[in-house]
């Protein structure tokens, strides 16, 4: 709403600067944007990863012939729901702070008897390629809809991984300089017509972190939160990030943690 | 020495061990943070692990963020040692074919892990600058550049300041979020040429 209002009166600014055919172009183009993202809001098909990994969360696989439904995600064993509000977090039984992709690395391993290599094999889906991981994301993020962030970082462990994980959003490096910072640390910026949370700045964080896992409508997936850090780096020209490696969760947990308060309302929908 | 005089110190004493030690813990934490990045990454491609490694203007600006404005003297330590790196073309000319740099400001291409090393970089200058009136998908990190000819004046001094601004933008704004793209070997000098004749050359649609 207030959005809308102040868009509407940066155009009747411009307007009356006499630039009316600028104006009409650059608006069709965000008005044609803004349609679109209104189309996709009307159905999400990440529905249909989130019932995948329902069933998989409560079938027998692995060695073991186990069920994935003792697995204890911070809340207690078996606890899904709201248990995407409060990772990462610091887990006893493995000494380390874990979010939730490692997290079910660690009960396939302990409860299905899978390999961490086997258990970490397939981390995103790709065309023509559905992989286990995606769906159970899909659906333990969506038993915290609707639900707040509510992460605790106070362990020591979690406040260390806050402290690197901020370390590393202000890490500037590569063959152009970029850090995360570059592009998320100010407020309203574009990147081409993509609007720009500022991941250092409460309101956006919230909304950011709070969008994540999402159906990706441009590569017909649901990619999950680990996934959009692993493309980050990509753009930033650095090396591949390692899938639930520790600097992943590092920097999910200083991203999660300044989303605290949030809404959380994923798996959302995006272009 | 009175007492006033000995509480000053003490209370000067105090303060300075206070950002020794502040400094000291954050260059611990970075060196944790990079010991964790080294474990954390895997060379792809034409990334390989070095990137992770900082140079001076690098490790410098990852210091200084959100509120904490880069010191004038660190900036000007900077904008020196960067000033002095940056290499001129030889024949003296700073202005190529504005068609060939549009089309560079459009690619986003070049020196991701994912990208061919054998096809030229792009310079992605529409991600974050506005260029000319036809483009309106245009990012907002930088400023616009609309008019940047029309409006600093066709001289050959602006040719120049274009051309090492491109080449190494810490040498005029340090710790600017613009890739330095030809002190990093992302743009060849010709590419620069171009680009520069994109925002130079009177004919250029950034001036019309």
């Amino acid at each position: 709403m207030k959005r809308t209002r102040r868009t509407a009166s940066v155009l009747c600014l411009l307007g009356a600067f006499g630039a009316a055919a600028a104006i009409a172009q650059q608006r069709s183009a965000v008005e044609e944007i803004e349609r679109y993202r209104a189309a996709l809001s009307d159905g999400n098909p990440a529905e249909l990863w989130e019932a995948r990994g329902e069933a998989l969360w409560k079938e027998k696989r692995g060695p073991k012939n186990a069920s994935l439904e003792r697995c204890d995600l911070g809340l207690g064993p078996g606890i899904v729901k709201g248990a995407y509000t409060v990772l990462p977090r610091y887990f006893a039984d493995t000494d380390k702070v874990e979010d939730l992709e490692s997290r079910l690395v660690t009960c396939m391993v302990s409860l299905q008897g899978l390999t961490p290599e086997q258990a970490k094999k397939d981390p995103f889906g790709g065309p023509g390629k559905k992989v286990p991981m995606d769906a159970l994301v899909a659906y333990v993020a969506s038993e915290s809809r609707g639900m707040k962030m509510n992460v605790a970082a106070s362990h020591p462990k979690e406040r260390e991984a806050y402290e690197l994980g901020k370390t590393i959003f202000f890490y500037r490096g590569g063959t152009h300089d970029f850090g995360c910072v570059t592009c998320h640390g100010a407020d309203a910026k574009r990147i081409r017509l993509q609007d720009l949370p500022n991941l250092t700045a409460t309101a956006d964080a919230q909304r950011a972190y709070g969008g994540w896992p999402a159906y990706r409508v441009s590569q017909g997936e649901v990619r999950s939160f680990q996934w959009r850090l692993n493309d980050c780096f990509r753009q930033q020209r650095f090396p591949e990030l390692e899938f639930v490696s520790p600097a992943s969760i590092a920097l999910t947990m200083y991203l999660a943690k300044n989303a605290n308060g949030g809404v959380f309302d994923a798996p959302s929908i995006k272009r | 020495m009175n007492t006033a005089q000995f509480a000053a110190i003490a209370a000067a004493v105090a303060v300075l061990a206070g950002c020794a030690s502040m400094f000291a813990e954050r260059s611990d934490l970075t060196a944790q943070a990079v010991t964790m990045m080294k474990t954390s990454f895997k060379e792809q491609g034409q990334a390989k692990l070095d990137r992770i490694d900082q140079d001076d203007v690098q490790r410098t600006c990852s210091q200084y963020h959100g509120d904490a404005a880069v010191p004038r003297d660190v900036a000007e330590r900077i904008e020196k040692a960067e000033a002095a790196r940056i290499s001129y073309p030889a024949d003296g000319k700073y202005l190529g074919d504005w068609k060939s740099g549009e089309k560079i400001a459009q690619a986003g291409v070049g020196m991701q892990y994912s990208d061919d090393p054998a096809q030229p970089s792009g310079g992605n200058c529409y991600a974050c600058h506005e260029l000319t009136q036809a483009e309106v998908s245009y990012g907002t990190i930088g400023p616009s550049l609309r008019n940047f000819g029309k409006v600093r004046g066709f001289t050959p001094e602006m040719q120049k300041y274009a051309y090492g601004k491109v080449f190494n933008s810490e040498a005029f704004f340090a710790c600017s979020n613009m890739p330095r793209f030809g002190q990093k070997g992302i743009l060849t000098e010709q590419q620069i040429k171009d680009v520069v004749a994109l925002l130079m050359d009177p004919q250029s649609p950034v001036n019309r």
